[in-house]
């Protein structure tokens, strides 16, 4: 077999995890501190795309400061749905909170398609990033490289974040024992919503990743979020580890059975899902189950 | 006095009467709705509402009864569509014979994919479902040769036991309404069998159930492909009525849309299911004559149900006409 063609397969592997792992990044954040599984994650990634897009058709704002600026304009919507929509919604099963984001997604994602159609927007590759490296075996395109690198560098800010300082430190309390952290005194409410906004930041980042590989369209979302669960089920919801390995363990294997077959490349995420159901259903990094 | 005492005891018959006579009221209640159904509506809707009142049931059977939300249910629904639409097709059956071999197949994929979602609970459960769902999706997908991947499975006949098509819509609604009955039917039995009640009993407290020695993983499994079942007799009879299996039916958002009716209707009140399913169904018929958000519309109606309307039609409906009761009375 081709060993240049592995390679890239690897690659490709490794970029589609890192959109995976961005995502069940967020996910599990959300998560940990609100108890919503945000069903709504895949349009945040969607939404994301769009605002880079629109940004740049409007404003001329080109792809470096958009990744900062797509990723705000999202999270600022993510604090109003969370402050009007899903705080009523705590304390209740968590079921309710996963139907309202499902009814956000569908919502969000039709609204979209109204106003844009179902036809994918371009989006252009930065020109820094546009040419090609050579990887020895293959040769590679710059900016899907700079993907993989930027979600390792982001993932392990956020891993960073979450297990080293003392803002991490707060929302691991109140994942593990939320009770007892408000019994302490700390205002654990307080930190809700900007927990939300920065999921769906990650989820906004992802889509602004994607938007020069993949085309601008308001049906991104959907399969993405669904992927991220069996991930996130993998890896161990709640654990900031979990998803990223799982992320990219996913996105590589998945490349990998491409090249025996391509049929199988949707499956082997689900295909390992069950695996891991079977054999550990907790995740890989899961511990007890909290439900 | 316990309920114990009163079953045991040997009852007038006025009381067994009374027993009986309620439920076989309500019954031919149903039954006379479901015939006129058709007269109020055109027959193509009707057909629609009580097959997706089925499939709702479906899912509120997993819900309500056993505390399972499955977002995977449409797996049931879309692939049974396509078994059916098969064995029509290609092996020329009657269409109650179709019907039964979705309803079968869909039981089948319901063992793996229920063995492993049980494995987890709450919303893990649901993810999980919802995940399994969109494999089968991406098989089917894949699977073109078999099922025509985006195209869909046309042409599939409503063949009688004659080798005779049915061909007026009304007709088929008529020859399919036993086969919904049967399976309204079965799901009234499972609830109030005493299978009904250990999975309540599991719902409510597992760990209770386990300790008075329910093998309670073997109870959802067999709930669940039961439910499965059910959704796969809907399901068939969907694609046989409409003469196509397509991919839609074995989308997420499908699953979506079923548990939206569900919940609609009332968690854990079974027909308030139907009413949900109706309900969806003649918003989207009255919509689609004048707007092309429909979807957006069904959005907005998930998230106000979930904010405002937990409980759903039939048990709001029940305590108005309770309260209303205890005014005259």
């Amino acid at each position: 077999m081709d060993l240049g063609y592995i390679t890239l397969q690897i690659f490709n592997g490794l970029v589609n995890g890192s959109f995976y792992a961005l995502l069940s990044l967020g996910l599990a954040v959300i998560f940990g501190v609100l108890r919503v599984v945000n069903f709504a994650h895949g349009a945040f990634y969607m939404l994301g795309a769009f605002a880079a897009y629109l940004l740049g058709l409007n404003a001329g704002i080109g792809f470096w400061p958009a990744l900062l600026l797509a990723p705000l304009v999202v999270a600022i919507a993510g604090v109003i749905l969370e402050r009007l929509l899903l705080r009523r919604l705590y304390g209740l099963d968590p079921l309710y909170g996963f139907l309202m984001t499902f009814g956000l997604t569908v919502f969000i994602q039709d609204a979209m398609r109204l106003r844009f159609g179902l036809q994918g927007q371009p989006y252009a590759t930065p020109a820094e990033l546009a040419e090609s490296v050579s990887l020895g075996l293959t040769s590679y395109p710059a900016y899907r490289l700079f993907v993989i690198a930027f979600s390792i560098v982001v993932a392990v800010g956020v891993w960073f974040a979450i297990e080293r300082t003392r803002l991490g430190m707060v929302v691991r309390a109140a994942t593990e024992r939320p009770e007892l952290t408000r019994a302490l005194g700390i205002p654990i409410d307080r930190w809700v919503t900007g927990v939300f906004a920065f999921g769906v930041a990650l989820a906004a980042l992802a889509g602004v990743l994607a938007a020069p590989m993949r085309n601008v369209s308001p049906l991104m979302g959907g399969e993405a979020i669904i992927l991220t669960f069996a991930v996130v089920v993998i890896g161990g919801m709640g654990s900031i580890a979990g998803a990223v390995v799982a992320g990219f363990t996913v996105g590589v294997l998945s490349s990998v059975a491409a090249i025996l077959n391509p049929a199988l490349e949707n499956i082997v995420a689900f295909a390992l899902m069950a695996l891991v159901l079977l054999v550990r259903p907790a995740g890989l990094f899961g511990s007890v189950d909290p439900t | 006095m316990s309920a114990i005492d009163a079953g045991a005891a040997p009852q007038p018959r006025s009381a067994r009467l009374r027993r009986w006579a309620v439920p076989l009221a309500l019954l031919a209640l149903a039954v006379a709705g479901a015939v006129l159904l058709p007269r109020a509506l055109y027959v193509v809707l009707a057909l629609d509402i009580l097959l997706y009142g089925l499939f709702a049931v479906s899912v509120d059977l997993l819900l309500g009864f056993g505390g399972l939300l499955s977002f995977g249910h449409a797996a049931f629904w879309g692939s049974a569509g396509y078994v059916a639409g098969l064995a029509a097709k290609e092996l020329r059956l009657a269409f109650p014979l179709a019907a039964l071999a979705g309803t079968l197949a869909a039981m089948a994929i319901a063992v793996p994919i229920g063995y492993l979602s049980i494995r987890r609970r709450g919303i893990y459960f649901a993810m999980v479902t919802l995940a399994f769902a969109q494999m089968l999706f991406y098989i089917a997908n894949e699977w073109r040769d078999v099922t025509g991947g985006e195209n869909g499975l046309q042409g599939i006949p409503r063949l009688g036991f004659d080798g005779r098509s049915v061909g007026r819509s009304a007709d088929f609604y008529t020859a399919a309404l036993p086969l919904i009955f049967i399976g309204y039917l079965a799901a009234w039995r499972i609830v109030h069998s005493p299978f009904g009640h250990v999975l309540v009993a599991i719902r409510d407290n597992e760990a209770r159930a386990q300790a008075l020695g329910y093998p309670t993983a073997r109870y959802k499994l067999i709930a669940f492909v039961l439910s499965a079942g059910l959704a796969g007799l809907a399901g068939s009879l969907f694609a046989i009525g409409h003469g196509f299996a397509s991919l839609e039916n074995l989308h997420w958002s499908k699953s979506g849309e079923v548990v939206l009716m569900s919940v609609l209707g009332g968690i854990g009140t079974l027909w308030g299911s139907v009413l949900g399913a109706a309900l969806v169904l003649l918003l989207r018929d009255w919509l689609s004559g004048i707007t092309d958000a429909s979807g957006a519309v069904t959005g907005a109606v998930v998230v106000a149900l979930v904010l405002g309307f937990r409980r759903g039609i039939w048990a709001t409906a029940g305590d108005q006409l309770r309260r209303l009761g205890r005014r005259s009375g």
